[in-house]
């Protein structure tokens, strides 16, 4: 069996007397997308947060492609391959769509402490931004400022820039969020296809997107995981039923 | 170096530590129910003072005058409050930065063209003046008047924020925003109070300093900052804090001033030692401050969170 | 015609206008006006400093005019030991040569503004303010109470510095030199602001969560702009000196550092040529209205209070609109 990409041993991060995550350990594989559910207050967010480095845990171990990046700051993990999305839209706000991809771009390729070129000159930093804002189905809209643009279009933004990272995995907060029956339908198929890419460790409420898309699915409550497994053994699971589907139908 | 004269410093660090008392709780305040940095709280300072020395003046009478300038200040700081300061609650720091700068140049410009360009002086009121035994020291009597009259402000102001309805709003308000609203509270009013609040403390502390400092445009922003200093120190937003910082800040600067050339005086030649005793006293509290700032960056007694 | 484009032809009708005028007074031989253009450009190239930190860092440093003093005191002190013939210590000889003066200034006030920076950047939003503004009044204090230069009084510098092929002490000369500095400091601006480091530090002013997410370290972007606003800042403090022939405690005093954020939003946040307008703005002020009134300072007031209030892109935003990012 091949190495995870992503690996949390055992992850514990209390607020006070309310433990945020319990001992989360999960692993994300290559070519998978692993989807993280749970009812609203599981911890996802502070997991989320954990992995992505802005919350330090109490205990527990992050590691990325057999690195320990527990000690590592944000950016220190965005260039080590964690591309991450944001549950709420938060993009550049006063750049064009082009700009926010060229700056995930930028970021990749290096240090930012150039100080002579100008960025909007450098055609290989746009061209190869407005591909990937192609990918997404964004191209028409790459001159258009940010806040200027709708929620939608916005969240596929989200998704360009994780993209333009070229990350080793794929760490998306709700990527589907508002987007309505449409938007998702097209992000489903999109998400499919990226796996193969690298994989996607997928926090979501759409459960249908989430039994369309996952390999495997790993349910948090109350900041523990209570059940790992494919959509299959997820749905048949009766402490799962029990804490989680019976308490937020399907939507 | 007798201990009368350090007992004598001491007490004069005292006394102008709760001076900056009474001149931080309002920033302080202000900052932690709205938010605002009001760089114009020393021209609040400057219109208790040129008032008390105004009506002071007129009547003969110093309490007159010291219930003039409160009442003057308070007034002033209400009128600010609903002609601009509310404006700025909204915007980010930088505007209010400039816009209490702005007022800092129209409220000095407006006591100039009232009182003209002359200091005014105000003197210290019969029944105070002189001096008092305290065993090993004879110390003013009026300065050992205004550290009890601090101490007393700031037990009633403790008193107002502890017990009464309108401080529970205040703490409310500092805690959470929106949940004040929700219940009810008319915030407008609120913050107009708590500003000339915040105010009036500043123009008692002027008035009560104006007996013995010469009262000038200008007087405002060296306390200010002062201010600003001992409420980054205390804590943003906490009263208690501002206490504590400004005790620190008043002794710590008048012993400084004190200390430090006698101290390089004993391996230095007298001018030298007075020199770089008086430079480095002057730096100390700002010393004192960024390192608080590095070590605790939100202040000895964070206010929120 | 896009506000870009309104914009850039703004920029270079003040830029031609800023030239024009001084060479007006020139053959009009008014050199007051030619002093008051120089003064205009040292202030302006004071403000790119700052514009670099405040505009597109989203710094705000309300400390500014320590690196305004240091470089002042730089001139100053190079000079008053040129003119004594005394070494400044330990043997290193004082030099009237501006263009060495001012390499030390950049190189001293950058210095200054990394360990400032480094120490103040650990805060953030009024504590980053307060923490700037207590680093400057530190310099200020220091400044005052240390005798051997001055102390309060001051320090003059007898003789203006020299600079290789111009006079100094003819007014237009040194209107030149303060001219090519500012167009200089603008050139330096513009190339930071379009270019990679220029698109992570505005990045980080609009949203430093996110720049970290994509590999963006915050923190050394923002020191390093710091830094070379501290410099740019540094070196119109050696210019100033050498226009006033003075230097004293007042060139670090707070009060500058504010006028040095006035001047940048009465001409435009983050603009290119809006330290340039608020500088004009700010001494034209001054001189018409000081003339007609000694109250001044309250019009003033009344009209940064306005434009605070009611016209948050400065002059150039009034006139060419909002800023667009390609």
């Amino acid at each position: 069996m091949a190495d995870p990409v992503l690996e949390l041993r055992g992850l514990s991060k209390s607020f006070g007397a309310l433990k945020a995550t319990d001992n989360v350990s999960l692993t994300l594989m290559p070519g998978e997308i692993h989807a993280l559910i749970g009812p609203n207050g599981a911890g996802k967010t502070t997991l989320m947060g954990q992995i992505s480095g802005k919350i330090a845990p109490d205990a527990g171990e992050v590691w990325l492609s057999g690195q320990n990046i527990t000690a590592f700051s944000v950016a220190q993990r965005a260039k080590l391959g964690l591309g991450r999305s944001f549950q709420v839209s938060s993009l550049i706000p006063e750049y064009s769509a082009q700009r926010n991809v060229m700056l995930a771009l930028q970021a990749r390729q290096g240090h930012s402490f150039r100080f002579l070129k100008p960025v909007m000159r450098d055609s290989g930093l746009r061209e190869a931004a407005r591909a990937i804002l192609a990918r997404v189905g964004l191209d028409a809209r790459a001159s258009v400022e940010s806040a200027v643009l709708s929620h939608g279009e916005r969240r596929l933004l989200e998704i360009a820039v994780a993209l333009a990272l070229k990350p080793k995995c794929f760490l998306l907060d709700e990527p589907m969020a508002g987007l309505g029956a449409e938007g998702t339908a097209r992000l489903v198929s999109f998400l499919h296809s990226l796996k193969e890419e690298a994989p996607i460790l997928l926090v979501e409420h759409d459960m249908d997107a989430v039994f369309r898309l996952a390999d495997r699915i790993s349910v948090l409550v109350y900041g523990r995981i209570i059940a790992t497994g494919s959509v299959a053994d997820i749905r048949g699971n009766a402490e799962v039923r029990a804490v989680y589907l019976g308490e937020e139908s399907p939507a | 170096m007798s201990l009368a004269l350090v007992l004598e410093q001491m007490l004069n660090g005292v006394q102008f530590g709760l001076m900056l008392f009474l001149m931080s709780a309002g920033l302080t305040l202000v900052f932690g129910v709205m938010g605002l940095i009001n760089l114009a709280h020393g021209s609040l300072y400057m219109i208790g003072a040129f008032l008390c020395a105004a009506v002071a003046g007129a009547t003969g009478n110093f309490w007159l005058g010291l219930v003039g300038g409160l009442t003057a200040a308070a007034a002033a700081g209400a009128v600010i409050e609903i002609a601009v300061i509310r404006r700025l609650y909204a915007r980010d720091h930088l505007d209010q930065v400039l816009a209490t700068f702005a007022l800092i140049l129209i409220l000095s410009e407006a006591m100039r063209l009232i009182f003209g360009p002359f200091p005014l002086y105000l003197n210290v009121p019969p029944a105070l003046r002189g001096t008092v035994n305290l065993g090993i020291v004879d110390y003013s009597l009026y300065r050992l008047a205004l550290i009890g009259f601090g101490i007393a402000v700031a037990l009633g102001l403790w008193a107002l924020i502890a017990k009464t309805r309108l401080g529970i709003r205040i703490r409310a308000g500092e805690s959470d925003r929106e949940m004040i609203a929700a219940l009810g509270v008319n915030i407008r009013a609120l913050y107009t109070i708590v500003f000339a609040l915040g105010a009036a403390l500043a123009g008692l502390a002027g008035a009560l300093v104006g007996a013995i400092q010469s009262v000038q445009v200008g007087m405002g922003e060296p306390v200010l900052i002062l201010a600003f200093v001992v409420i980054v120190i205390g804590g943003i937003g906490s009263v208690k804090g501002a206490m504590v910082g400004a005790l620190l800040v008043g002794v710590i600067d008048t012993m400084g001033r004190f200390l430090l050339p006698r101290f390089f005086a004993n391996f230095l030649d007298t001018a030298q030692a007075m020199g770089i005793g008086a430079a480095l006293a002057s730096m100390l509290i700002y010393l004192l401050m960024a390192l608080v700032l590095i070590f605790r960056p939100k202040g000895l007694f964070p206010a929120h969170g | 015609m896009d506000s870009t484009r309104k914009e850039w032809l703004l920029n270079a009708l003040i830029a031609v206008a800023l030239f024009a005028v001084p060479l007006w007074a020139l053959m009009a031989n008014e050199p007051f006006i030619i002093t008051l253009a120089t003064r205009i450009a040292i202030l302006a190239v004071a403000a790119v400093g700052l514009n670099i930190a405040l505009g597109l860092g989203g710094m705000v440093s309300f400390g500014h005019a320590l690196y305004l003093g240091l470089g002042g005191y730089v001139a100053g002190i190079a000079a008053h030991h040129a003119f004594n013939g005394t070494p400044i210590f330990a043997g290193i000889p004082g030099t009237n040569q501006m263009l060495i003066i001012w390499a030390i200034a950049m190189v001293l006030s950058g210095a200054l503004a990394a360990v400032v920076g480094a120490l103040s950047l650990r805060t953030s939003g009024i504590f980053f303010i307060m923490i700037t503004l207590a680093f400057a009044q530190m310099g200020f204090f220091f400044t005052l109470s240390w005798p051997a230069y001055g102390g309060e009084d001051g320090l003059p510098i007898f003789v203006r510095n020299q600079f290789p092929g111009m006079n100094t002490a003819r007014p237009w000369d040194l209107f030149l030199i303060a001219y090519g500095v500012l167009i200089f400091s603008l050139a330096v601006f513009a190339l930071l602001r379009a270019a990679r480091f220029g698109a992570a530090l505005m990045a980080i002013r609009q949203n430093p969560d996110r720049a970290a997410a994509i590999g963006i370290s915050p923190f050394g972007i923002k020191l390093v702009g710091f830094i070379l606003s501290g410099m740019i800042t540094g070196l119109a403090g050696a210019m100033m000196a050498d226009l006033t022939r003075f230097v004293s405690p007042v060139m670090m005093a707070w009060t500058m550092s504010g006028e040095l954020i006035v001047i940048i939003i009465l001409g435009g946040v983050g603009r290119l040529f809006g330290p340039v307008v608020g500088a004009a703005l700010l001494v034209g002020f001054e001189v018409f209205f000081g003339g007609l009134t000694e109250h001044w300072k309250l019009w003033l007031g009344l009209v940064l209070l306005g434009v605070v209030l009611f016209a948050r892109g400065g002059l150039i935003g009034l006139i060419a609109g909002r800023t667009q990012h390609g």
